[in-house]
Order: structure tokens, then sequence, then C-alpha cells
């Protein structure tokens, strides 16, 4: 027997849980679904590398919404479900388990999965990527068994933020970026420099330039070879070098796109009915200067899938949001606001040794995004000036006794 | 438990109850107010979890953090009883305490 329903959202996180509750706000009468790979109804993803990794937060209140809040709002959710295949002209999905699925309209918010190392005993047992609540409970089993050797591969916020619990729960961390320099994807130098120190400070063996040559063991993990042929003995080890976008279906099934699928200012994909959104879904972001690119984070995931939502209540409003992202480590409170990787010159605001400081990227002179570690007040006003694109003096801006405001004509 | 008064976006008002140790931001997220967005999960690092303190003890609107307090700065509804709901925690003295939720920005 076939079933259909009006709304298929492919993926119960952040994007897709959003999106079913927008819809339902919005009034949207139609019958909706949400297929998720995992066992959990839609929870929070940033504690898993914080708070409920140091088990400061139990999962129960993770939850995005209460277990009843699904059934009462008349949303399916068809969990430990994976969507294999996609038919967009039939306007059909085959599920995990071979259930045939038809949808008036698809959102397709399946995030994407941690990429795994490619060198010799990437799969042994004991390596562990920070995606999911079983990543988590596993890794937390682990610790609990008394591993306390832990090597972290990747220096992005995942491995910083989970090297940063570790270190505080009392494990020798050893941390292995390939490139000269943590953080070098999203920040600039002043950046990276300050929170490699931070980390070999709190007891981190923190390394840059250096590349993994091959996990050792036999059946479980041991040893980390590195690529200038030291070995690091281990008892787990995390990898959290990216993620790869979740959407081999759709691909196969035509969308375009090369990394993710690519949409357009609404959301869309170039097949019919079919929206991306969140992290596996490419569009031209007007804050890095119209380039086609993924924006991984909760906001960015929320934000997309209120505009889909609206879309589908018959309110087209072209996506536009100001990219924002928070990293807890230690007492160090980072928020960034907008994109900074196309940047040409880089601004500091306050004092380093202080620990509470911002820099202010610029390009052609206007300010296209902050970093700001315990400077709150830079963050709030800072966002102003990306929103406008201001072209502050840099002497003036360099000055932390004065309020970001100013600059805000 | 702790029972709140909630006025809503559309003016009604509800009585909700958390039990303790809870967040206001987690009670009202739990009951029904899907216009509180509480983006970055209570963290106070965004201020989508923005209300009105109505009715409660002045202790209340007295001890907040400077980050929670920079962060309300940011909306352009700001009052003098803003808070951040996520940095409220439920305590038995504050049963009864009525709140409004503000407007997204």
């Amino acid at each position: 027997m076939r079933q259909a329903v009006d709304v298929l959202i492919v993926g119960g996180g952040h994007a897709g849980a959003q999106c079913a509750i927008t819809l339902r706000q919005g009034g949207f009468a139609g019958s909706i679904a949400i297929v998720g790979r995992e066992n959990e109804p839609p929870y929070e993803r940033p504690p898993l590398s914080k708070e409920y990794f140091a088990r400061e937060k139990a999962f129960d209140r993770l939850y995005i919404r209460p277990q009843a809040f699904w059934a009462e709002k008349d949303i399916a959710l068809i969990l430990g479900t994976e969507v294999v295949s996609v038919d967009a002209q039939a306007h059909t999905a085959l599920l995990s388990g071979g259930r045939t699925m038809g949808y008036g309209q698809m959102v397709w918010a399946a995030g994407g999965d941690p990429r795994q190392l490619s060198c010799q005993g990437a799969d042994l047992a004991g390596v562990y990527g920070v995606r999911t609540r079983a990543d988590c409970d596993a890794l937390m089993g682990e610790i609990d068994g008394g591993a306390r050797r832990i090597a972290v591969v990747g220096g992005g916020y995942i491995g910083l933020e989970a090297a940063a619990v570790l270190t505080k729960l009392g494990c020798h961390v050893t941390l292995l970026e390939a490139a000269p320099r943590v953080l070098a994807r999203v920040s600039g130098t002043e950046i990276s420099t300050f929170y490699e120190a931070q980390h070999r400070a709190h007891g981190v063996d923190l390394r840059t330039d250096v590349g993994v040559a091959a996990l050792i063991g036999e059946g479980r993990v041991t040893g980390v070879e590195l690529t200038d042929g030291e070995v690091i003995t281990v008892d787990a080890v995390i990898v959290g070098i990216g993620i790869a976008p979740a959407v081999a279906p759709l691909t196969a099934a035509g969308a375009a796109g090369v990394n993710g699928v690519n949409v357009d200012e609404f959301c869309r994909t170039s097949l019919p009915d079919i929206f991306a959104v969140g992290d596996c879904a490419a569009f031209s972001c007007a804050f890095a200067g119209g380039k086609l690119m993924r924006v991984e984070s909760v906001q960015n995931a929320n934000e997309q899938a209120n505009c889909v939502a609206k879309a589908i209540l018959g309110e087209m409003k072209p996506f536009h949001a100001t990219p924002w992202f928070w990293s807890n480590q230690y007492d160090l409170k980072l928020q960034t606001v907008g994109i900074s990787s196309d940047y040409d010159q880089a601004v500091l605001r306050g004092d380093l040794a202080a620990r509470s400081f911002s820099v202010v990227y610029l390009k052609a002179n206007r300010v296209i995004a902050l970093d700001c570690v315990n400077t709150v007040k830079d963050y709030v006003q800072g966002r102003k000036l990306v929103e406008a694109g201001a072209t502050p003096d840099i002497g003036a801006l360099a000055d932390p006794a004065r309020s970001l405001k100013e600059f805000n004509l | 438990m702790t029972n709140i008064h909630v006025i809503g976006l559309d003016g009604a008002e509800k009585i909700i109850s958390s039990k303790d140790g809870a967040t206001l931001m987690e009670a009202l997220r739990d009951n029904g107010f899907d216009e509180v967005l509480a983006l970055c999960s209570g963290c106070c690092s965004c201020a989508t979890c923005h209300v009105y303190i109505e009715a409660g003890p002045s202790t209340l609107l007295q001890c907040m953090s400077d980050d929670e307090n920079d962060l309300l700065d940011s909306s352009d509804h700001r009052q003098p009883n803003s808070r951040l709901s996520c940095q409220v925690s439920l305590t038995d003295d504050l049963d009864s305490i009525r709140v409004r939720l503000a407007p997204a920005d």
C-alpha cells in the first residue's frame, strides 16, 4: 500500500523540526511527516560537544519539543529511517525498509555525515565522530570505562570544543590539525593563535601542520601514527574534520549541486517541489559576496526552515539572514557574526592577554564579519556594522575604548 | 512545581507549570509557546528567548549578567523589565510570576 503526505521532511534535526513547527504555527492543515535517521525525536545538537558531553545538562533537556508535541500537532515522526531514493517526477520517496511514500512537497533537511579519515585503520573500534547522541554516548562510555588518552583529529569548532570538555574531565588530549593553524577555515590568524595558546595552557598537546598517516590497533585503536612518523598511544580517537552533506539520493534524482545541493533564494532545489535547507543546502550568500556556499549552523538551519515553511504557506520571501554562530570552550565565549572568509584586513580590538577582545574583518574597507571573544557588546554592536556594510576609520576601530555603535553611520 | 502566568504575543494569558530546575525558556518551549525560538539552546549567546517580567520578585530584574544585558541591547523591543528567559532558573520563590513574550526582532 502506498502512503502519501502533503509535506515530507527528510531529516529530523534542527532544520526539519523547525520547518514542521513553523508550518503548524502558520496554520498549515495538510499532513506532515518527518523521516529521521536517528531513533530520537528532534533534539539540539550544539550541546553534544559542550554541556551534554560535559554532563552539565541531561539529555531530556535537549529535546526541541516534548515527546507529546509531535502527536498533538499531527506531525508524524518516522524515526530510524532514511530516504534512499527519490523520484521527483512521480513525487515519491523510497524509504529504508522498502516502503514508498508519496509527497506533495519535499523539504530535504538531512544535514551531513561526519567525514571519516581515509587512512589505514580508520574503521577500527574506538574511533568516533561527534554528530549524534549515539556518538556522544559511546564516547562517554569509553571515558567511564577508563579511556584517558584521547586524540582529537581536526582543529575546527567540534574538535576544539571536545578537547576543552575532555581536558576538564581529566583526559590527556592530543589535538592534531593538518593545516598550519586551527580554525583556519572560519577565522583569522589572531583567533587561531589565541585558541591554540588557550588549549595548550589547559594542557592540550596541540599540534598543527601534522597529518594522520594511520590508525593502529588490532580491532581496536591503540595508536595514531602521524605523517612525521611519531606514534601516539591512545585509548580512543575523535574525528572532527567536517561533514559531507547527506544528499546522495537527491543528487541521484537529478538535483544540481557539487557540494551539497544548490538552492535558489527561496531554498528551492532544481527539482520540482523539492526544497533543501540547513547544512546540506548551497546557496548564494549575500554575506559572502554572493558566493555559492553551505553554512553549517543552527541559526542558518532554523532560518532557512522558516523561509521554506512560509513559502509552503504561500508567503514567498527570499532568504536573507545575517549568519551568526557561537562556540564555548573553557570560560571563553566566542561569538561570530557575518562570513569572514574573504577578508583583506583584520583589526584587533582589545587585549588578548585580558581574554576579552574582538577581531573585525573587512573587505575593501567594509566590515564583513566579527569574531568576539568574551565581548558580547562588540558582537551585538558589530552585527549592525556587518548588516550596514559600514566603512569605519581603521585607527578608530582598533581603539577598544570606542564603542562600535559610533561607526554605524 | 512552579506556576507561571504567560501572556503570549496574541495577548492571551495562560498558566503553565514547570518542574523545578528547568529554565523559564524550557518551560515556555515545553508548553506550546512556539514563538520562543531560543536558537542558542539556552547558553546566553543570542537574544531569541526575550521576555518581559510583568510581575515577580524584584530580584528577578537585578540578577542579570553583563552578557545578558549586552545581548538584550540587540533587541529593538528592550524594556526595563526585559530578561532572556534561558537565564531565569525556576525556583520556588518564582511561583506565580507573570511574564509576557517580547516580539521577535
